[in-house]
């Protein structure tokens, strides 16, 4: 199991709901163990980013098949080194190799497709399982 | 039936509708289909409609109103009209440099400066 890199060991686990109040509950309780373990404001920013962006995707692109009371879980830990947050749909997963670049002149102008990229730009690291319903971020301080 | 409450602020002024947002995160995809609704509405009012929307009261927004802003800017295009972004917090300016989404829309530090810019 550990040889998953998208599990995270010791974490919280919340199965979430498609519901605004227990989305940004779950986004505040991280993001306030990310101040007490001396997280500035900058990186709270960064990591509520791509939070939202992964229980986007989860919701919209990877239940898009599914029942629309199909949960979401969310795994985090926070310490004093990094912010962990792992984000797993029901759904059949996808490929983020074969995402075109949002950045490019031809995809500019189109309305979607930027949550991935935003997520890599803002994380440390973001790894998908490789059945692509899963990710993990991670936010390390920086030394 | 009763109206669902606006998300926005809206002023006109010298043929330019400005508009404000009342929420500090631009993030749920239900409130954002109802923002871009309701903008949409203002654009579809007049024709080469002038459009400012300032973002002076926004601490943060994700993709999902990044696609509603070029929505948007497709459909002020579609009638002939213009778009300015103004008041935008140096955290979120910095998505839209990541994004590049910074040559896609004219971006001004003011609404002042986004106001004296229409042609």
């Amino acid at each position: 199991m550990d040889t998953n890199p998208t599990v995270i060991r010791d974490a919280t686990r919340v199965e979430l709901a498609k519901d605004r109040g227990l989305i940004d509950d779950v986004i505040e309780r991280i993001l306030g163990l990310a101040t007490e373990h001396g997280f500035d404001a900058g990186s709270a920013f960064a990591i509520r980013l791509a939070i939202e962006e992964a229980i986007t995707n989860a919701f919209v692109h990877g239940h898009s098949t599914m029942p629309p009371d199909s949960t979401v879980t969310v795994d985090y830990r926070v310490s004093d080194r990094s912010v962990d947050v792992a984000v797993e749909d029901r759904g059949p997963g996808f490929d983020p190799e074969r995402l075109p670049d949002p950045t490019e002149e031809e995809n500019l102008s189109k309305p979607s497709g930027r949550g991935v990229m935003l997520m890599r730009a803002y994380m440390s690291e973001v790894v998908f399982n490789d059945s692509g319903n899963r990710v993990r971020l991670t936010y390390r301080r920086e030394c | 039936m009763a109206q669902a409450e606006s998300r926005l602020r809206v002023s006109d002024r010298d043929g330019v509708t400005t508009v404000e947002f009342v929420d500090r995160n631009i993030l749920d995809e239900a409130n954002i289909q109802a923002i871009s609704e309701e903008i949409s509405a203002l654009i579809d009012r007049s024709e080469s409609p002038k459009l400012l929307i300032s973002f002076s009261n926004v601490d943060h927004l994700s993709s999902a109103a990044l696609g509603a802003l070029i929505t948007i800017n497709h459909r002020v295009r579609d009638r002939e009209g213009q778009l300015r972004l103004a008041n935008i917090d140096p955290q979120i300016y910095e998505v839209f440099v990541i994004t590049r989404l910074n040559k896609l829309f004219e971006i001004h530090d003011t609404a002042d400066e986004a106001t004296a810019s229409f042609a």
